[in-house]
């Protein structure tokens, strides 16, 4: 739906511009395709009926290197209780990812959005963004920045989603 | 030298104005030129700080060097 | 007497925010070795910085300072003996980050046997629409006291006051640009108690006598800088830089600066410079008056004078390997400096002429610094 595209991002930069993270009505998130860092390609709606949180981050990102760590904590925590973080890196050359992650080892998968596409839709505000997703695809929550002590934000947000 | 100061304080007080009413047109994720230290205004303070001070102790000018801004914009 | 007065850049340099919206700098120490030879004057020293952060949200950085000066310059040769002093400075400040505001307060102090600087500054800065605009204010007070050698009935206040504007703008995803303003206005003893200007006496063996200077009390200056800098797509960065100054004094300066950083390999960084500056004198300036008293305001300090410099800069900076547990990365960085000055109006007393028909005055000077960082 060409409507969507344009329709989707304005509803969340209304709902969610000028706030760190809101709750309140849940549009789906715009589903995206994109390649992963075995090889292969990750799909949003194939992860539907798990919590997804979306992480946006950048190897040029302070804060985004500083979570990584006590992101692979909430995917290892959570994972067994239908939960996946999913990190997508928003550089165009993925050669500098590829690189930290191999000083840096994480278990969730990594996709790259080189073309800003998926960056673009999501509305993507800051660096890092994490978007909370629910079971149904819906975006629930969008937290922007990182700042020590938001990795306990984090895990109360999926805490939240994972019970329903 | 008072018109460029009446120029600047008309100018900021524009931007304040203006605040929140226009798009950012270059996004979070495309500062990544701006994140490489070779970019950085001053990437040695220590260093920045001394041929600055070698400068103002000879020449009568003193003034207006130095700038906040770029980076990450990260948060 | 050195009689540096604490020089905005070393207060910004507690206060300078490198990184711009929402992140405090990282922490670093680096230790200088800094040297200036030129004029006949040798001055060098040790300048150590140390920054810390905490809970990303505070911050503090230390600086401590050395000058030390041996030789006399061209004013004090022709009036007075070669001497050897020692000026020490000192900084501290403190940095607090609060969402898209940072607000930095510092204090400064630099200390030689016959001039004291005290310096108070407060800044704030604030990231809008998106993080692309940065807009600064901040605001100086400092206390000087003037002292001569020889005379401990000497002592003399100066008053300063400095406010400063700016705008920092993220134009294209590669170009960013920055306006400044500053005033600063001064009170008080504001000429150097040794120096002297001279003035044509036919009764006198040299043609002229010497008597002390005068200046005003007062003296407010106008500085407005642009700059740019630009990410060049093969990775290297250009930057340009030009200043326009005024002051009540009648001096009009106009500078002109140009950079280009290259890295190399992972481990190195090239730096190449130019910079010019042009200079009008002070109104009350002159080389030799025509009698003693021509004036109300009497200098002949080639600072105030008619003149010109030129210096070309060559820098680099070399990725270190070093094991050490507590350091994340660390650097060794070289930078030469070479400046030029030639003088319009102010006169070489220790060539040959009649006065005032002296030859000009010029020279040449090597600028070096030498330095290690750290990253903790």
């Amino acid at each position: 739906m060409r409507s969507a595209r344009i329709l989707i991002p304005t509803l969340l930069l209304a709902l969610f511009g000028g706030t760190a993270t809101a709750t309140g009505p849940a549009p789906p998130a715009p589903d995206f395709t994109l390649p992963a860092r075995d090889g292969g390609e990750v799909r949003l709606s194939e992860l539907k009926g798990q919590v997804v949180m979306i992480n946006f981050w950048a190897t040029w990102c302070g804060p985004c290197r500083q979570e990584m760590p006590l992101l692979q904590q909430i995917h290892a925590k959570y994972e067994p209780l239908g939960f996946t973080m999913l990190g997508v890196n928003v550089e165009p050359d993925s050669a500098a990812a590829q690189n930290w992650l191999k000083d840096v080892p994480v278990s969730f998968p990594i996709v790259f959005d080189r073309k800003s596409e998926v960056s673009s839709s999501f509305g993507v505000e800051a660096m890092p963004s994490s978007v909370l997703i629910d079971r149904e695809g819906r975006v629930r929550h969008v937290h922007r920045g990182y700042k020590p002590g938001d990795e306990a934000v984090y895990a109360d947000l999926v805490r939240g989603l994972v019970k329903e | 030298m008072k018109t460029i100061a009446r120029i600047l304080c008309i100018a900021s007080l524009f931007l304040a104005a203006a605040c929140g009413s226009v798009e950012p047109w270059v996004k979070p994720y495309e500062r990544q030129n701006f994140a490489d230290p070779i970019m950085a205004l001053d990437r040695d303070p220590v260093s920045s700080a001394y041929i600055n001070h070698v400068f103002e102790a000879r020449e009568g000018a003193r003034g207006a060097v130095g700038s906040h801004g770029g980076g990450c914009g990260c948060n | 007497m050195i009689r540096a007065r604490i020089t905005l850049p070393l207060v910004l340099l507690a206060a300078a925010v490198p990184a711009g919206a929402g992140v405090l700098p990282d922490d670093r120490a680096d230790l200088l070795y800094h040297r200036y030879d030129g004029g006949g004057v040798t001055i060098d020293g040790p300048s150590l910085l140390v920054r810390k952060k905490f809970a990303e949200k505070y911050g503090v950085t230390a600086n401590y300072y050395i000058d030390m000066v041996s030789s006399a310059s061209i004013d004090v040769v022709t009036t007075a003996s070669p001497y050897k002093e020692e000026r020490t400075q000192g900084s501290l400040a403190f940095d607090m980050l609060n969402g898209k505001s940072q607000y930095s307060l510092s204090f400064t102090n630099s200390d030689e046997n016959d001039y004291t600087a005290n310096s108070l500054s407060f800044d704030v800065s604030q990231d809008m629409f998106g993080d692309l605009t940065t807009v600064s204010f901040g605001f100086s007070r400092g206390w000087d006291e003037v002292r001569k050698r020889g005379d401990d009935t000497f002592v003399e206040p100066v008053d300063r006051r400095t406010y400063r504007v700016g705008v920092s703008q993220i134009v294209t995803p590669s170009l960013m640009m920055g306006l400044s303003y500053e005033l600063v206005s001064d009170e008080g003893f504001l000429n150097n108690p040794y120096r002297s200007v001279r003035y044509l006496d036919p009764e006198s063996p040299a043609g002229y006598t010497y008597q002390p200077e005068a200046y005003p009390h007062t003296r407010t200056s106008s500085a407005a800088s642009v700059r740019a800098r630009y990410f060049l797509p093969y990775r290297a960065a250009v930057s340009g830089e030009y200043r326009y100054y005024t002051d009540t004094w009648g001096i009009g300066a106009h500078t002109a600066e140009i950079t280009y950083t290259h890295p190399w390999t992972e481990r190195w960084i090239f730096e190449l410079g130019l910079r010019f500056y042009t200079q009008d004198a002070a109104d009350f300036y002159a080389d030799l008056f025509p009698y003693a008293d021509a004036q109300n305001f009497l200098a002949r300090d080639k600072e105030l004078s008619t003149f010109s410099n030129q210096m070309l800069s060559l820098g680099a900076t070399y990725e270190l390997s070093l094991d050490w547990k507590f350091l994340k990365r660390s650097t060794l960085s070289f930078f030469y400096d070479r400046m030029q000055f030639q003088y319009d109006d102010f006169r070489d007393l220790t060539t040959a002429g009649a006065p005032g028909a002296e030859a000009l005055y010029e020279f040449d000077s090597n600028v070096f610094r030498f330095f290690f960082s750290g990253w903790f």
